[in-house]
């Protein structure tokens, strides 16, 4: 793993013609310099900045949660917490869709999960077919800020994975600070809620996944 | 200064040094709820920035649809002077939002942003003179902590002239100072890169001096973008794995 620093806007991050700018940074003469605050990283001489900190920032292939803002002829509009309106076409759904009748499928106020497709200059295009997506039926949402959904996730999943067998929750992370838990009982679902919101309170802290553990001993008592 | 001056060591009556500037603070993350937030403080002036946004501009008819626009709102809290001001906008906070926006707007790029607004709030908690320099400085450092692509930070600081002399960051006493030339305060905001975003200037003063002047300010903005600097990188240092 390459070295790791944080930079602020205007940084000169690498000297000279060896290394490419990425994303959060620009080439300005010979050097490499910040544009965004948060992480630089170097990785086969191409230099990006990982932002910590700002709005969510939509990438291809992360998954989300939206509500359905509108139903238009070919598909629908998702409000995902961004400026721009998603919009989920009919071809992205795997199954037949009748035309005159897309609010069968998904109606105004529905909460779906669904996974960024492609990001265009000013819109994203949406599908929901793959396993795992689709229409939210029942359980609970939640938001919280996007960027702790890293740490929420933890790595490989350590984090979610501990409080989805704690819990007995099925939990979905959207990219965009929202998260879906369904669980068989009420009283479960709050306590994996209650566990986001500890995880989300103490980001910050190192060993966290042993610290949630401890949690979860000292809540089941 | 006039060589004169500057050997009859000069003190001013908070016992600074001409170049000097009052003790800086400053802190990142302060409002949970803002996307980006800042405060900055010289002295008893103290600022502090809310940043929210790139956010979709409602009403729609003051879309851009080239590029991003900054919005920024400067107030001074009713409590923030020795007497009540009325709380709302005036004709002088107007003008000071206005003169941050410009101030602001050349660092940012908002290119990648059509449509969409990015808002500054900057409240003045308490104020003794250079309240627009503190905005700057936390509205700079809270539009960076809201990952805004910049291209550079900008510090402000005020520059004043008692009689001849010149002073870096006045304060409220020394703004008023009407004997010899008269009342001179000049807030200058630089980036890092030694550019002038904003210049203002109120008074009198002759073009030597304004020369002078920018020059005292680069210094100091210098010194005020290390503090900016080190409490950015220190606020995300509890981040690091």
């Amino acid at each position: 793993m390459t070295e790791r620093k944080i930079v602020i806007p205007g940084e000169i991050i690498e000297k000279g013609n060896d290394f490419l700018p990425g994303e959060g940074t620009e080439k300005r003469g010979n050097d490499i310099v910040a544009i965004k605050y948060g992480l630089s990283e170097e990785s086969n001489r191409l230099v990006k900045v990982i932002p910590l900190s700002g709005i969510y920032q939509p990438r291809r292939g992360n998954v989300v949660i939206g509500k359905v803002e509108n139903v238009v002829f070919n598909g629908w509009l998702i409000d995902i917490g961004m400026a721009e309106n998603a919009f989920l076409s009919l071809m992205e759904v795997p199954r037949y869709v009748n035309k005159d009748a897309l609010e069968e499928v998904l109606d105004i106020g529905d909460m779906v999960v669904a996974k960024i497709w492609g990001v265009r200059k000013r819109s994203m295009d949406l599908s929901i077919k793959s396993h795992g997506l689709g229409k939210i039926d029942e359980g609970i949402i939640m938001e919280v800020n996007p960027n702790k959904v890293p740490r929420i996730i933890g790595k490989e999943g350590s984090m979610i994975n501990l409080i989805k067998n704690e819990t007995g929750c099925n939990i979905t992370v959207g990219q965009n600070g929202l998260i879906w838990i369904k669980g068989n009982k009420v009283g479960d679902e709050l306590l994996a809620k209650k566990a986001i919101l500890f995880v989300t309170e103490k980001s910050f802290t190192e060993g966290l996944t042993e610290k949630v553990e401890d949690w979860f001993k000292e809540e089941k008592k | 200064m006039t060589p004169k001056k500057s050997e009859t060591k000069f003190k001013r009556m908070d016992g600074r040094e001409f170049d000097e500037t009052r003790e800086m603070e400053a802190k990142v993350g302060i409002i949970p709820n803002a996307d980006g937030s800042a405060m900055f403080r010289f002295g008893e002036t103290i600022a502090v920035a809310a940043v929210y946004g790139p956010k979709k501009m409602h009403p729609q008819h003051s879309q851009n649809p080239e590029k991003g626009t900054l919005r920024c709102d400067y107030s001074m809290l009713s409590f923030s002077v020795n007497e009540r001001i009325r709380p709302g906008p005036n004709r002088r906070s107007t003008e000071i939002s206005k003169i941050i926006e410009w101030a602001l707007e050349p660092v940012l790029m908002l290119d990648s942003f059509p449509n969409m607004v990015v808002d500054v709030h900057i409240s003045i908690l308490q104020a003794n003179a250079s309240t627009r320099c503190a905005g700057i400085n936390a509205a700079a450092m809270a539009l960076a902590h809201a990952g805004i692509p910049m291209k550079d930070l900008v510090s402000s600081v005020s520059i004043g002239k008692l009689d001849k002399q010149l002073v870096v960051d006045v304060s409220k006493y020394e703004e008023d100072w009407e004997e010899g030339e008269g009342a001179t305060d000049i807030p200058i905001t630089m980036t890092h890169g030694g550019e002038i975003t904003h210049l203002q200037l109120d008074g009198k003063i002759t073009k030597e001096q304004l020369k002078e002047a920018i020059e005292l300010a680069r210094k100091a903005t210098a010194n005020i973008y290390e503090i900016q600097k080190k409490i950015l990188k220190e606020s995300m240092g509890g981040k690091n794995d």
